[in-house]
């Protein structure tokens, strides 16, 4: 050669990965020879932490391993045998299965455990945690350290966090306890606390530490159940909003009272299916069929709001009785025909990737993302729905003809056309809970049936005629109502919020935020 | 019309014309269960369907005429009187469990088959006493009317009215409907009450016992209708009517409108308790699903169809609906729904006072 460095570099270079298969073979030795060698073997493999020997170990339990009499080993799978580590497809012939007894067995179960938290696959690391948690061992506390050392997922790394703390408190070592102990009372797990409860018999001289730490676990589950609730009590008020939002306007605003309301967020959920289904040809819109939705299912329920009023409901003004009767029959009407129209069963939406999952929050307290969503869009309906009443020329005209329709017919407004425009305003409104709701309700013809009551109380609770009324209206009678629920039942905790708002309309009939003035006098 | 001719005023020309319709009419319906023993083949014959749904239609005459004095005398419309029916129904379903005894078919002497089966161990505090009949009666009565009471006093005391009040009244039955929904009340919950085995000593299943029952049904409706005539001719009645029109100007000129709506709304529903009451051993069950807001507003419709503020409205817009009903269900299923629904919006909007509205429109 003329160049000798050269050569020397290649030949490091060449040797370098060879140096760590050389580490593994070597931890290889003794294999098969006998069962305590084979042990030994297994557990250099284990704390070797190289990924590379799971196969290896895995094709032993489950007696795959073949030794040749020449000392190599061998892998039988499906494709053929090959050769361990290596992978060289070989010859079977002359080999024999390596055997195991209970002593392998145990050292191979903890040598997978930990060469699975290693593994690149983050389900086998989740599920590796798991199993280590679960069996607890002071040996495995080294090999947990150089996992957490290498993990960047965090639940995972929470898990294994735990499972190094319910490790650390079977060592011998007092201070070892003393941290394992400290970092399971730091948590928020029911299984962490089940573990410190479970070591307090073993270790009578940490009794006190141990208590504090599952006072403290129980602190934390306490808040993390609390925040639980606090969510779904605000994820049904955002649903609530939605439902009664339409109606604060038509019945808040207007006073006139709509029993086919329900029936138009069935409507606007109906929607939601034909424009997901419209949508099926065209891949590329397929994401946005849901946004598409809500435009759409608020000028098709607007249409049809405009056309109950100017048909039917103009003519019984000033008979709130008549109108209540009425609006019943056009829904009873409006949910035959769909029933006829789409048959009675429920109908699927597709909910967008985007909706989908869960988020975990600081704490682990867990919310589902439709929800969230739902919640969010409730309060930008709510703000859209102010802002069209404080800030456009339609609301300004709208509220002058609540205060005075006299008057505000002299002024020029046409009253006719702005109930017209109120009553599809409040019905559009509708058609968007429609769209919202068919995420997380099943989308049949009776889904308004269920929201209507409820709505009215919301109203009624809130106050008629103010939106603020029926902001918190929603969120107060959602949040008493999952509050309620752990200890009542879903059901009794309903029957509860019922009688309350009619005790609570005993000492403020007019509802919460009560409309100022003699106009209020029915 | 050749009446018109008769010196006597229109309305009160209809009103006898009315009173002698109805009272054909209920005199047709005491003949029903006799004809029903004639032969198959006598031209005369009606067959068991036609009696047995006669009997129900007379209940629910009686439930028209509750709601009719509650909403067409007093104004006050009660989307809930199905609930205060199905209360009166599950006390005498009450009663007819409590009478099957050891016949169950898990044998047991005292406890209905759904409690064994929910492991009951003895019987629960309020189906004491059930077992005799003259306290399930009072029942039927007590039972409604004290949630009216409650339900009433509550509202017309913070004058809640109109739209509120009927918001109220369909709420109160969905609530109930939740709860009798749920097993561990004590009454069945889904599957509520049936299986019923005799009333009185005698069992239900017979012919004898049929017509006994329909001619109590047919009873009730006549002593609750001179009961509403009686009433609503007093002067409580006319102070009634006149808050229905004008509640405050009542309550300015010194009268307790509190106490003459209570009155009306706590009677009101006592009938209706006895309507469901003798509805339950004809159909021989009674399940959570009569509490349902829809079963209400129904009742409102027979009522709005008939001629509310008119007696003999209420218990034609009962049988009209009804049959109605019964020959569309079975005639063309879909359809039914439509011509409720048509049914609210063409009488709110062109036939005020029903029926009768557009009889006295015509004699005028």
């Amino acid at each position: 050669m003329k160049h000798p460095l050269l050569a020397f570099l290649l030949l490091v270079a060449l040797a370098l990965p060879a140096r760590a298969q050389d580490a593994l073979t070597a931890a290889l030795e003794g294999l098969g020879t006998g069962f305590n060698q084979t042990a030994e073997a297994v557990d250099r493999l284990g704390a070797s932490g190289d990924p590379r020997a799971l196969p290896l170990l895995r094709a032993l339990t489950e007696g795959r391993l073949l030794r040749r009499a020449d000392g190599t080993l061998l892998i039988r799978g499906e494709a053929g045998v090959i050769e361990a580590l290596a992978g060289a497809p070989a010859e079977a012939a002359e080999a024999s299965p390596v055997r195991l007894n209970n002593r392998v067995r145990v050292a191979l179960r903890g040598a997978l455990g930990r060469l699975q938290l290693l593994s690149p696959d983050a389900a086998e690391r989740q599920a590796a945690a798991d199993a280590v948690f679960r069996s607890r061992s002071a040996d495995n506390v080294a090999v947990l350290e150089t996992a957490l050392g290498r993990e960047t997922v965090p639940a995972i790394r929470d898990r294994l966090l735990l499972a190094l703390a319910a490790s650390r408190l079977m060592a011998s070592d007092l201070a070892d306890k003393m941290a394992g102990i400290a970092a399971l009372g730091a948590s928020a797990s029911p299984e962490a606390r089940a573990v410190l409860l479970e070591m307090r018999g073993a270790n009578p001289g940490l009794a006190a530490q141990i208590d504090e730490a599952v006072a403290a676990v129980d602190r934390r589950l306490a808040i993390r159940r609390a925040a639980e609730t606090v969510f779904q009590g605000l994820s049904l008020g955002s649903v609530l909003l939605l439902a009664a939002l339409g109606l604060a306007v038509t019945f808040g605003v207007m006073g006139v009272i709509n029993m086919a309301h329900g029936e138009f967020v069935m409507l606007g959920a109906y929607t939601t299916f034909i424009v997901q289904e419209a949508l099926r040809t065209i891949p590329a819109l397929q994401p946005w069929s849901l946004p598409l939705a809500v435009p759409i299912a608020f000028l098709v329920t607007a249409a049809c709001g405009a056309a109950l009023e100017r048909g039917l409901i103009r003519h019984l003004y000033g008979r709130p009785l008549e109108t209540l009767l009425m609006t019943f029959g056009v829904g009873m009407m409006i949910q035959q025909a769909v029933r006829l129209a789409f048959g009675a069963q429920n109908r699927e939406i597709i909910s967008p990737a985007w909706m989908q999952g869960t988020l975990m929050l600081p704490g682990g307290v867990a919310v589902t993302q439709n929800r969230l969503w739902i919640l969010v869009f409730s309060l930008v309906v709510l703000g859209l729905t102010v802002a069209a009443i404080r800030l456009t020329r339609f609301g300004l005209e709208m509220r002058a003809v609540t205060q005075k329709r006299a008057i505000a017919a002299s002024m020029g407004i046409r009253t006719g056309r702005v109930d017209a425009l109120t009553f599809a305003f409040g019905s559009g409104i509708a058609g968007i809970a429609g769209v919202a709701l068919s995420q997380i309700d099943n989308v049949s013809p009776n889904l308004g049936t269920g929201y209507i009551i409820d709505s009215f109380l919301v109203v009624v609770f809130g106050g008629v005629g103010s939106l603020a009324g029926t902001l918190v209206g929603a969120f107060g009678l959602g949040t008493i109502n999952k509050i309620l629920e752990p200890w009542a039942g879903a059901v009794l905790a309903k029957v509860f919020v019922l009688v309350a708002v009619m005790l609570f309309i005993q000492r403020k009939p007019r509802g919460l935020f009560a409309q100022k003035g003699r106009a209020a006098d029915a | 019309m050749s009446l018109a001719v008769l010196p006597a005023a229109p309305d009160a020309r209809l009103r006898l014309g009315l009173r002698a319709g109805l009272g054909l009419f209920i005199l047709l319906l005491a003949v029903m269960p006799l004809l029903n023993l004639l032969p198959v083949s006598h031209p005369l014959h009606v067959s068991d369907f036609l009696v047995s749904i006669t009997g129900k239609w007379i209940c629910y005459a009686i439930l028209a005429l509750s709601l009719d004095l509650a909403w067409g005398y007093a104004g006050i419309l009660s989307l809930g009187h199905g609930a205060f029916f199905a209360l009166g129904g599950y006390a005498m379903g009450m009663h007819l469990m409590r009478l099957i005894g050891p016949r169950g078919s898990y044998g047991h002497p005292i406890l209905p088959d759904f409690m064994v089966f929910l492991g009951y161990q003895e019987l629960p505090w309020y189906w004491l006493g059930f077992d005799s009949f003259p306290f399930a009666m009072l029942m039927v009565l007590l039972v409604p009317g004290t949630l009216a009471l409650v339900v009433g006093w509550l509202s017309f005391r913070s004058r809640i009215t109109g739209v509120y009040l009927s918001i109220l009244t369909q709420a109160m039955t969905f609530a109930l409907m939740l709860a009798f929904f749920r097993n561990d009340m004590g009454f069945g919950g889904n599957n509520g009450f049936t299986d019923f085995k005799e009333l009185l000593g005698q069992p239900l299943n017979t012919t004898a016992m049929r017509s006994g029952l329909f001619y109590a049904s047919l009873l009730a409706l006549v002593l609750s209708f001179l009961l509403c005539l009686r009433i609503t001719r007093s002067k409580y009645g006319r102070v009634l009517t006149a808050i229905r029109d004008a509640e405050s100007r009542v309550r300015f000129l010194g009268y307790d409108t509190t106490r003459h709506k209570l009155f009306a709304f706590v009677l009101s529903a006592m009938l209706a308790g006895v309507a469901g009451a003798l509805y339950v051993p004809q159909v021989g069950i009674i399940n959570p699903g009569e509490f349902s807001p829809a079963n209400s507003i129904e009742a409102v419709i027979w009522v709005a169809v008939g001629g509310r503020g008119t007696l003999v409205g209420a218990v034609l817009g009962a049988f009209t609906v009804n049959g109605l009903k019964t020959w569309l269900t079975s005639a063309a299923p879909d359809l039914w729904l439509f011509v409720l629904g048509g049914l609210f919006v063409l009488v709110t909007l062109f036939l005020p006072k029903g029926l009768i509205g557009l009889a006295k429109g015509r004699t005028k």
